[in-house]
C-alpha cells in the first residue's frame, strides 16, 4: 500500500522533543527551587508513568503499551510544572492519579482525553487543596529544602495576587509592590515551579517551533489576545496591570507554550487554533481580574478544551480551489 | 435564619416553576404510541443488531406491529431470538407465525495457511475491506478469504473468531444468530447466511468461492474446488450445481446424505454440525436425524475435515 | 539516483504481455487470436469506448495465448501473449530519428492531430493513464487558455521525465507545439521543479526555436511533494485553483500534459509511432546499477531488474511507479504497460511498516494535505463507513497523494482509509447520480 515511505516521525519524538523543550525551565526551577523542585518532579514523573502503565496492563489489558512513548513523563514534568515545590509529595501523587488515571485513560489513553491531563490535575489539586496549592515558597539562588521553606516561612503573594488585590481594592498604588519586569522574566517571584521564568519558557518554544513540534499559531495568539487586552484595561484605567506584567506572571507563559498547545486537546484546523487562542487569551485576563481564583490560565485552558470538538466541526482549514462565498 | 427561609422559598419556587412547565410541555408535546410497539420491543432480544433488516429492535417492533396490522406477520423474523422470539411477538399481537428454518453463518472458504501458500505480505490497513481494494491478498486466490476479520469485529455476539493457526474466520454455531452482520462486512461475500437442517443446525457446504479454472485454483490452494462436476453427478437430488468452475450445494434441496463430500477430490465439500464418519458411512437423513439425539457433545466450531492428512 | 544515468535501450523479452487495461476507463477489447502474426506497432486490441485506447505490439511474433495475467492492480486480468521473433515493425512507421516540426507539416489541423492522438493509444505517462484525446477533447462550453505541461517528476526517486528532456528536449517542444494547435490555444507552460536545473536550462534555450513570440514559458517550480499533482501544478503555475470534483483542469481554463505525453504525442502525429514503448526507471538503494530504460511495453519487469544487476538480495518489496504513490507489486513478472514510469526496489528495512498508534490529534496530516482536507477525520469516517458525513468533508478531493499517511507520527494507515472510503463514496454518487 501506497505511500511506500516514511518521514520516521514518531509520537515519541514529538513527545520527547517536547521534554526537551522544557529543559530550560526545568533546570530553572531546579535553581530557584532547589531540592523540593526536583523531588516534586521526579515524584510526578514516576507515578504518571507507573499510573499509565499500571492502568493499561490490569484494567485495559491493552497489550500495546504506551509508557514508551514519552507522554506519560511529559504529563508528570507539565503537572510538576503547575505545583508549588514544598507540596507534600503525598498530593503531587494524588494529582498524577486524577491526571493519568481518570483524565486520561478513562478517556481510552493517549489521543483520547478531552482535557489536559497535567492542567487538569492542577485544576483537582487546586480545588481539593487551596491552601497547600497555593503557597508558595519564595524563590532564592542555591539549594533549599523543602523542610528551609517550611520553617523559614518563605511563603509569599504572587504578582497575580497582588494584581487581583489591586483590581478589587481599585488601589493601583498596590502594583508598586510588583518585582520588577526584568525580575519576572528570569523568574524571580513566587508561583509554581515551572511557570516563573518566561525566559527558559521562550526558549523552549523557539526549539519547538524549530523543530516543527508546534506550529506558532496556539501560543501567538494566546499571547498576543492577552496583550492587547491588558492593555486596553491599562490604558483605560492604571490599577489594572500592564500587558508586560501580565505576559510574565504566572502560569501565562507555561500554558500558552506547553499546556494550550497539547496535541490532543487542541484544535486541528490552523483557523481552529487562532480562535481556540484568543478565546483562551481573552478568558485568562476575564479570570484574572474579575475572577475568584487569581490565576485564570488554566481554567481557560481548560474551559476552551472542552470548545475543541465544536471548534473542530466549525472551524475547517481552506479546502483547495474553495470558492470563496 | 431569614438566610435560610429565603434560600427555601426561592429555590421551591424555582422548583415548582421548572416542574409546572415540564408538566405541562410533556402534556403537549407527547408522542402518542401504539403500547404494542413497546410490549413487542421488550419481547425482542435487545441486541440492535439489525439482522431482521430493521434499524434496532424498535424499527422491528413497529414493524411487526404495522405488519400484524395489516393481518399477517409473513416475512418478518428475528434471526437472533429466532422461533420462540416470534412466538412471543406473535402472542403479544394476537397472531400465529408460520415455524421457519434454522439459519447459520458460514464461513466458504478453507484456504489455511497450509492449504494456501502465502506469497505476499500484505502491509496496509488490517481491514478485509481495503486489502480487498489493493491485490488478490496474500494468496494467489483471488476469492479466498483475506483474514483480516471484518468478520470477527462485524459480530455482535461474539460467534466468529479468528483461528491463528488457519488464518481463517470460525463460527460458534451455538452462539451464532444468523443476523448476517458478518456476511454483510465480508468484501468477497465468502460468509453466506445459510439454511440449515434440523434443531441442530446440519448442513453440506462447499467450503470455497473460487471461480478461476481448475488448474490455477489448484495452483492457489490445495482444496479449492476446481469444478470437476463430480459432486453434481453424485448427487441424487439435484442439489449441487456447477456454475463458473464452483460448486454449489443448494440447502433447500440437499438432504445431507454426504456423498458429495465423499465425491470431492479436493476435500471442498464438508459437513457442519455432523457427527464425524464413521468408516462405513451411514448416510441418508434419518441417520443424521438420529445422531442430532444422540450427539450429546457439539463441536463448536464447523467440523474440520477427518480427512485432512 | 539516477538521474544521471542516460537512458538504455532495453532487450526485447521472449514473450511479451500486453494487459487490456492499460489506462482508466474501458478495457481495450484483443482482436487478436492465437497464432496470429504480429508485427511492431500492430494494433492487437481495440478501445473499448470513448474513454478508453487502443493497444498496439511492441514486438513482432506470433500471438501465443490470449489469458490472463496478474498486473500491477495485483489481480489477474484479461492479457495477450505474444511470442517474440525477430524485430519487423509496420511499414507505416518512420524510424528515422530525423526531426520533423510543425513547420514541415503545415497541413495538419487540429482535428487531425487528436484523431492521430487517439488512434496511436496515447494516454497520461505520468501514472494516472488517462486516455489523452479524452482530456484533449474539452467539454463543450469550456474554453482552454493555456497548455500547462507537467515536467514535475511526480515523486522522488524516479528519472524517467528527467532523462526524456535531456536527451529529447527538441521532439518534447514540438510535441508542445502540437498538443497547442490542437487545441488552439496561445500559450504554454512548461513547468520544471527547481531541482533538474540542466533541464530547465536546456528546454529555455530551445523553447524560443519553435515558440512564437515567447509562447512556450520554462517555469521553474519550487520543489515540494506533491508539485507534480496535477491540481497542484496548475495553482503554481498560473495561479488558478481547481474546484473540488467534478471540475476539471479545464474549468479554470488549464490542459495539463505530462512531459512523456508530449513526447509521444510527437513520435504518434509526426512518425506515426502508436505508444509502444517508454522510458521506466528502475531504481532502489540495493540496487547495483540504477537505470533508465527505454522499455518495449509488455517487457516483464524481472529483465529490466536484471540488466539493472538482478534482484538484490535484502529486495522487502517491489513498487511500480514512486514511493508515494506506487503500487507495490505482487511479483517481478508484472509487464511494463503505458503508465508504468518505474520500478522501485526497496530493501526490507525500508519496506517495513510500523506497527499503527492511536492518533495523538497532532493535526500533522492536517498541515501537510495539499487539498486542504483533514486526513484524521476522513480516516476515521471511512472505517466508521459513515460515507454520508465523509463526503461533506470532502472526502472526493483527495488526490491520494499520501503526505498525511508519510507525516503521520502514529504510523497510522490514514491513506489506506481513505482510498477506500474515496472510492466507496464516489461509487455513492455514481449511484445517485444514474438514478437522477
Amino acid at each position: 500500500m501506497s505511500p511506500h515511505v516514511h518521514s520516521g516521525d514518531s509520537v515519541g519524538k514529538n513527545m520527547y522533543g517536547v521534554l526537551i523543550a522544557l529543559i530550560p525551565a526545568l533546570l530553572c526551577s531546579f535553581i530557584f527551587f532547589g531540592l523540593g523542585a526536583i523531588e516534586v518532579t521526579l515524584v510526578s514523573v514516576a507515578s504518571c508513568v507507573f499510573f499509565e502503565w499500571a492502568i493499561n496492563k490490569y484494567m485495559l489489558k491493552n497489550p500495546q503499551s504506551t509508557v514508551c512513548d514519552g507522554s506519560a513523563i511529559l504529563t508528570g514534568v507539565l503537572l510538576a510544572f503547575n505545583l508549588p515545590s514544598n507540596l507534600p509529595l503525598w498530593i503531587v501523587i494524588l494529582g498524577a492519579l486524577f491526571a493519568i488515571g481518570v483524565v486520561k485513560m478513562t478517556f481510552g489513553g493517549i489521543g483520547c482525553n478531552l482535557f489536559n491531563p497535567a492542567l487538569a490535575g492542577r485544576a483537582f489539586l487546586l480545588i481539593s487543596f487551596p491552601v497547600q496549592m497555593t503557597t508558595w515558597p519564595k524563590p532564592t539562588l542555591g539549594f533549599t529544602t523543602i523542610a528551609d521553606a517550611a520553617i523559614d516561612g518563605h511563603t509569599g503573594a504572587t504578582p497575580l495576587a497582588l494584581m487581583q488585590q489591586a483590581v478589587k481594592t481599585g488601589d493601583a498604588s498596590l502594583l508598586n509592590d510588583l518585582p520588577t519586569s526584568f525580575e519576572m522574566l528570569i523568574g524571580k517571584t513566587g508561583g509554581a515551579m515551572g511557570e516563573v521564568c518566561a525566559i527558559a519558557i521562550l526558549i523552549g518554544l523557539i526549539y519547538m517551533l524549530v523543530r516543527r513540534i508546534i506550529t506558532w499559531h496556539i501560543p501567538v495568539s494566546i499571547l498576543a489576545t492577552v496583550a492587547v487586552c491588558s492593555g486596553l484595561l491599562n490604558w483605560a484605567n492604571p490599577m489594572y496591570a500592564p500587558p508586560v506584567v501580565q505576559l510574565a506572571s504566572g502560569g501565562l507563559m507555561l500554558g500558552a507554550v506547553f499546556m494550550a498547545t497539547d496535541y490532543v486537546t487542541s484544535p486541528m484546523s490552523k483557523k481552529g487554533q487562532i480562535v481556540y487562542g484568543v478565546a483562551i487569551g481573552f478568558l485568562t485576563i476575564v479570570i484574572r481580574t474579575w475572577g475568584a481564583y487569581p490565576e485564570g490560565m488554566s481554567f481557560a485552558i481548560l474551559i476552551m478544551n472542552a470548545f475543541t470538538p465544536l471548534i473542530n466541526n466549525y472551524f475547517k482549514p481552506k479546502r483547495f480551489g474553495e470558492v470563496k462565498k | 435564619m431569614n438566610v435560610i427561609l429565603i434560600a427555601v422559598i426561592v429555590l421551591g419556587a424555582v422548583g415548582l416553576i421548572a416542574a409546572l412547565v415540564l408538566f405541562f410541555t410533556a402534556k403537549k408535546f407527547a408522542v402518542k404510541e401504539d403500547p404494542r410497539i413497546g410490549l413487542v420491543n421488550e419481547a425482542l432480544p435487545g441486541a440492535n443488531c439489525g439482522g431482521c433488516g430493521f434499524p434496532g429492535c424498535g424499527g422491528m417492533a413497529a414493524a411487526c406491529v404495522k405488519a400484524a396490522d395489516a393481518g399477517s406477520l409473513e416475512g418478518l423474523n428475528c434471526p437472533v431470538g429466532g422461533q420462540p422470539c416470534m412466538e412471543k411477538v406473535a402472542a403479544i399481537l394476537g397472531m400465529k407465525v408460520e415455524a421457519s428454518a434454522p439459519k447459520l453463518a458460514v464461513v466458504r472458504c478453507n484456504g489455511t495457511c497450509e492449504n494456501r501458500p502465502r506469497l505476499v505480505q500484505y502491509d496496509g490497513a488490517k481491514t478485509c475491506r481495503i486489502a480487498n481494494t489493493t491485490c488478490m491478498g496474500e494468496t494467489a486466490c483471488a476469492y479466498g478469504c483475506l483474514g483480516c476479520g471484518d468478520c470477527v469485529a462485524a459480530c455482535q455476539f461474539d460467534a466468529i473468531k479468528m483461528n491463528p493457526e488457519t488464518g481463517l474466520p470460525e463460527v460458534d454455531t451455538a452462539k451464532c444468530t444468523a443476523c448476517g452482520a458478518c456476511a454483510k462486512a465480508c468484501p468477497r461475500n465468502i460468509i453466506e447466511v445459510r439454511e440449515m437442517k434440523a434443531a441442530k443446525k446440519m448442513g453440506v457446504v462447499v467450503e470455497c468461492m473460487n471461480k478461476d479454472k481448475g488448474a490455477v485454483a489448484m495452483k492457489a490452494c490445495k482444496v479449492a474446488c476446481i469444478g470437476c462436476m463430480k459432486c453434481q453427478k453424485v448427487c441424487e437430488f439435484d442439489a449441487v450445481h456447477v456454475e463458473n468452475n464452483l460448486a454449489y450445494i443448494d440447502p433447500e434441496k440437499c438432504r445431507l446424505c454426504r456423498k458429495c463430500e465423499d465425491e470431492c477430490p479436493k476435500l471442498t465439500i464438508h459437513a457442519i454440525n455432523m457427527p464425524p464418519r464413521k468408516p462405513k458411512p451411514a448416510a441418508e437423513q434419518p441417520a443424521a436425524q438420529k445422531a442430532a439425539t444422540a450427539e450429546a457433545v457439539a463441536p463448536a466450531a464447523p467440523a474440520k475435515p477427518e480427512a485432512e492428512q | 539516483m539516477s538521474a544521471a544515468e542516460p537512458i538504455k535501450v532495453a532487450e526485447l523479452p521472449k514473450v511479451a504481455v500486453f494487459p487490456m487495461g492499460q489506462h482508466i476507463g474501458a478495457p481495450a477489447k484483443p482482436i487478436v487470436k492465437k497464432g496470429d502474426k504480429v508485427k511492431v506497432g500492430t494494433m492487437i486490441a481495440e478501445a473499448g469506448g470513448f474513454v478508453s485506447a487502443p493497444i498496439f505490439s511492441s514486438v513482432s511474433g506470433t500471438v501465443l495465448k490470449v489469458d490472463t495475467v496478474v498486473d500491477a492492480s495485483g489481480y489477474a486480468k484479461p492479457a495477450v501473449y505474444i511470442t517474440v521473433e525477430g524485430d519487423e515493425w509496420e511499414e507505416s512507421i518512420d524510424r528515422s530519428s530525423d526531426l520533423v516540426t510543425l513547420k514541415e507539416r503545415p497541413e495538419l489541423t487540429d482535428k487531425d492531430i487528436v484523431e492521430k492522438i487517439k488512434n496511436a493509444g496515447v494516454v497520461g505517462m505520468g501514472g494516472a493513464c488517462f486516455p489523452t484525446h479524452v482530456k484533449l477533447s474539452p467539454p463543450p462550453g469550456s474554453k482552454p487558455e493555456w497548455i500547462i505541461i507537467n515536467a514535475v517528476e511526480c515523486e522522488p526517486y524516479l528519472t524517467a521525465d528527467h532523462r526524456l528532456m535531456l536527451e529529447h528536449a527538441d521532439e518534447i517542444l514540438v510535441g508542445v507545439t502540437l498538443l497547442m494547435k490542437a487545441m488552439n490555444v496561445n500559450k504554454a507552460y512548461i513547468g520544471i521543479e527547481n531541482n533538474k536545473p540542466d533541464a530547465i536550462q536546456l528546454l529555455t534555450s530551445k523553447a524560443t526555436q519553435y515558440a512564437q513570440n515567447g509562447n512556450i514559458e520554462i517555469v521553474p517550480l519550487k520543489v515540494k511533494y506533491p508539485q507534480g499533482g496535477e491540481k497542484q501544478l496548475i495553482d503554481a503555475v498560473v495561479g488558478r485553483q481547481v474546484p473540488a470534483p467534478p471540475a476539471l483542469p479545464v474549468s479554470v481554463g488549464a490542459i495539463l500534459q505530462n512531459v512523456g505525453t508530449a513526447y509521444a504525442v510527437y513520435e504518434a502525429v509526426m512518425k506515426n509511432k502508436p505508444l509502444f514503448e517508454r522510458i521506466v526507471t528502475v531504481t532502489g538503494k540495493s540496487l547495483a546499477h540504477p537505470s533508465n530504460f527505454l522499455v518495449r511495453m509488455g517487457t516483464p519487469m524481472s529483465q529490466l531488474i536484471d540488466a539493472c544487476g538482478g534482484l538484490p538480495e535484502d529486495t522487502g518489496k517491489l513498487i511500480g511507479g514512486g514511493p508515494m504513490m506506487g503500487k507495490a507489486l505482487v511479483n517481478t513478472e508484472v509487464p511494463i504497460c503505458k503508465g508504468s514510469s518505474g520500478v522501485l526496489i526497496m530493501n526490507e528495512q525500508e519496506s517495513k511498516r510500523a506497527e499503527a498508534q492511536p492518533c495523538i490529534r497532532c493535526a500533522k496530516c492536517v498541515n501537510a494535505c495539499p487539498m486542504g482536507l483533514e486526513p484524521y477525520l476522513l480516516s476515521k469516517l471511512s472505517a466508521m463507513q459513515e460515507w454520508e458525513r465523509a463526503e461533506a468533508e470532502d472526502i472526493v478531493s483527495c488526490i491520494e497523494c499520501g503526505s498525511c499517511q508519510f507525516t503521520c507520527p502514529s504510523h497510522r494507515p490514514l491513506l489506506d482509509y481513505v482510498r477506500m472510503g474515496k472510492s466507496t463514496v464516489m461509487g455513492i454518487i455514481r449511484a445517485r447520480q444514474a438514478k437522477n
